[in-house]
């Protein structure tokens, strides 16, 4: 029998070695940094817990089986996970790269990766010609995130997966906005999907943490080395907390999405907004594309006011959201990319990208729906009367 | 092997607990529930109020530790005392120490008002003098050694052999020398019992007790009344315990080598009238000049800390008079020796010339006005 996915959650992590566990419904914390060997020939299956934790082992396991892969890696932080998979490249080795990318992944590939020998290349993935002109020899990897930070944008992961294929090059995929609920890159074809656990996945803005999972074993052994090398593994509290919080993802993230499209709508009728990026809406260019490829819209999307002060008008109006950065709590969070995710990147790259001064990120929370509502028409209202 | 010695002891504690990984520190069972593998086979645990494997790794460890049949974690040292309570019914009575812990007595003085379980106070320093206490009622000799604040040290030997000749319980509180310095049950004692939050976390961070008992009968008991009131210890403060133990030697010999010398300089500092310290552990308690001095004193200490609690790695001043004795009616606590001039030290383990520094900073800064 094969669970759905909302079992898997809730069940992912702790179905199995009930004997192992006196029994325990939950995984213990093994705040144990190494563990006792019976024999000088042969070792158990932990050792050090850099190497291994059955506490991170089980959360390690319930992604894996969540994206359908058959490895999963936990990582101290997002862009932890995102650095140690860029870390099996080698000096000489390129990058395809979608150009609306996290902006902390747009600092490491623009400033770490060069020291090490490689290069990158970053494309509008919304364009699958232009992903193919931009691949190389050269070309190891093409990386995507989807729907992409902070505009929205969708990519297309079977056309890249085919040109990706046809080239012999990786493709790695940030699933943050989507959630293995619903969207299954390796399904796909996708060779890595990466995480940042801090949003979703773990949803209660209590923990930094980054998951990653592979399916190819080769590939999963090439960063398991890096994983246990480099050592920015998750620690075992985190890990904990991670499993706990992973088991309300579902009816979280579905409460969220729902809500997220009626704003979309709200807002997409304003006078005073411009823009609204969300996928749910049908007059989002990426609407189709992401339609076939993921199972909901998702819990954040962003909106432009016509300028800096009318957004730092609505901004200071806003009651009910936290004003910060990071997304996918159950408190809702009103973001300033220019200034906050994306404040990593120069302004002209930015602007490429339609990260304006007006622009505004907003990550849905559980708060009831008409006190949102409420919320964002009475900022509104006092951001219209701004010149 | 010889029998292990109580250092090796509190290091080991809860080492090769987990066959199955080899972990040396065992995992933190944060599970309420635990599956059956069919009807009536458990695994020994079900339910985590009556059994959690990381706190029974600590119970384990503290009767081991006393030299007890069974340990029981409490989710303070005041729900350890009333698990201990829950032995006794109404009419019956205790003899207690006049120089208690407020909070016990508190405790105390709700049982006797709302279920007739009454404490009998005496000074305890004199055994004759505590046999004419003894009735039909006495079920109970509840003492604590060396008394909080005056530091009188009570000989329970003594008391033992008065507790078996008249065949009632003598229950301890060891929370200021723990096992280390003092092993009740060794010397006849039936239960002990620990405001963990003090030597035995000893970080200032866990608040948690301790029962241990001796005899299959008395332990079941205190089992059945665990687990009925449910005043357990959480699996994470439980293990927080654990680690807190594999320092209480190294901790005990430092805070006991600072205490030492903290007494010898207040014993000769003129602002200082008395000095109650029984010369082993590190708690002393003295009196200074005048009550005056008492506030400026307080304000002025830099690198010791104003505040209640005792026995963590940092040094502490309390002052019983208005914190740990503030529910004792004032006639009563003046009665009792818990005068307005008297200050508690829980001497910590800073470098030890750094506290007498301070302490001289503070006196030289008042003997223009109190000398």
């Amino acid at each position: 029998m094969t669970n759905r996915i909302e079992t898997a959650l809730v069940h992912g992590a702790i179905r199995e070695g009930y004997a192992d566990k006196k029994g325990a419904v939950n995984v213990p914390m093994y705040l144990s940094s190494t563990f006792h060997q019976e024999s000088i020939d042969e070792f158990g299956e932990y050792d050090y817990a850099r190497s291994g934790n059955p506490t991170r082992a089980a959360l390690e396991k319930a992604i894996a089986e969540l994206e359908g892969g058959d490895r999963g890696f936990a990582f101290a932080t997002g862009m932890a996970a995102v650095s140690a998979c860029f870390m099996i490249l080698s000096a000489g080795d390129h990058v395809v790269i979608t150009e609306d990318v996290y902006g902390g992944t747009y600092r490491f590939v623009t400033k770490i990766l060069p020291r090490y020998g490689i290069t990158h290349t970053f494309v509008d993935f919304t364009d699958l010609e232009a992903v193919k002109a931009a691949v190389r020899p050269e070309t190891k990897l093409i990386y995507m995130e989807t729907p992409s930070n902070p505009t929205l944008g969708i990519t297309d992961i079977r056309g890249v997966v085919e040109i990706a294929k046809q080239h012999g090059a990786l493709t790695f995929l940030d699933n943050t906005f989507m959630t293995p609920l619903h969207q299954k890159p390796l399904e796909l074809g996708v060779d890595v999907v990466i995480h940042s656990a801090t949003k979703f996945l773990s949803g209660h803005s209590d923990i930094v943490a980054g998951l990653v999972v592979t399916k190819d074993e080769a590939l999963g052994n090439e960063i398991y080395f890096v994983q246990n090398s480099f050592g920015s593994v998750l620690g075992v509290q985190d890990c904990y907390t991670l499993i706990q919080n992973m088991k309300t993802t579902a009816v979280r993230f579905n409460e969220e999405s729902r809500v997220a499209m009626r704003i979309a709508q709200f807002l997409h009728a304003h006078p005073l907004v411009e823009n609204v990026y969300y996928p749910g809406l049908p007059t989002h260019p990426g609407f189709e594309i992401h339609a076939a490829q993921a199972t909901s819209a998702g819990a954040v999307l962003s909106f432009s006011l016509p300028n800096y002060d009318i957004a730092k008008a609505f901004v200071e109006a806003m009651k009910i959201p936290v004003f910060a950065v990071s997304l996918g709590g159950v408190e809702s969070i009103l973001s300033y990319p220019a200034k906050m995710s994306h404040a990593a990147m120069e302004p002209e790259e930015r602007a490429k990208r339609g990260i304006t001064d007006g622009l505004l990120r907003f990550s849905v929370g559980l708060e009831n729906e008409d006190d949102l509502i409420e919320d964002f028409t009475q900022a509104l209202e006092i951001a219209s009367t701004i010149k | 092997m010889s029998q292990r010695s109580i250092e090796t002891k509190l290091v080991q504690l809860g080492n090769l607990s987990d066959a199955k990984t080899g972990a040396i520190n065992p995992p933190i069972y944060m599970s309420t529930a635990y599956q059956h593998t069919g009807i009536g086979e458990s695994t020994g645990y079900d339910y985590t109020r009556t059994k959690n494997p990381t706190r029974t790794i600590l119970e384990q460890g503290i009767a081991e530790l006393e030299n007890g049949d069974a340990g029981f974690a409490c989710s303070s040292g005041m729900a350890a005392v009333q698990l201990v309570m829950s032995l006794f019914k109404p009419n019956d009575e205790l003899i207690v120490p006049e120089d208690l812990y407020g909070g016990t007595y508190r405790l105390f003085k709700t049982f006797a008002e709302n279920y007739n379980i009454k404490p009998v106070y005496n000074p305890f320093t004199n055994v004759e003098e505590v046999e004419s206490l003894i009735n039909e009622n006495t079920k109970a000799l509840f003492i604590e050694t060396p008394t909080n604040p005056l530091m009188q040290e009570i000989d329970l030997v003594t008391y033992a052999e008065l507790a078996e000749k008249h065949n009632i319980l003598l229950i301890v509180d060891n929370t200021f020398y723990t096992p280390y310095f003092q092993r009740p049950l060794e010397l006849g004692a039936h239960i002990v019992l620990h405001s963990a939050t003090k030597y035995i976390g000893g970080h200032n961070d866990v608040l948690a007790g301790l029962v241990v008992a001796k005899g299959a009968e008395l332990c079941e008991k205190l089992g059945y009344y665990h687990n009925g009131i449910g005043m357990v210890l959480s699996p994470m403060d439980s293990w927080l315990l654990i680690r807190g133990l594999k320092t209480l030697h190294l901790r005990l010999k430092q805070h006991d080598a600072n205490a030492k010398k903290v007494a010898q300089y207040l014993a000769d500092e003129p602002l200082v009238t008395d000095v109650l310290y029984t010369g082993k552990g590190g708690m002393l308690s003295f009196r200074v000049k005048d009550a005056s001095m008492v506030n400026p004193f307080l304000k002025g200490i830099k690198l010791i800390t104003f505040a209640e609690s005792l026995g963590g790695v940092e040094s502490f001043i309390t002052y019983p008079a208005t914190q740990t004795h503030a529910d004792m009616p004032y006639e009563e606590r003046v009665a009792r020796g818990v005068c307005d001039r008297l200050l508690r030290f829980s001497v910590g383990i800073e470098e030890a010339e750094d506290l007498i520094a301070d302490l001289t900073q503070v006196f030289d800064s008042l003997r223009g006005e109190f000398a």
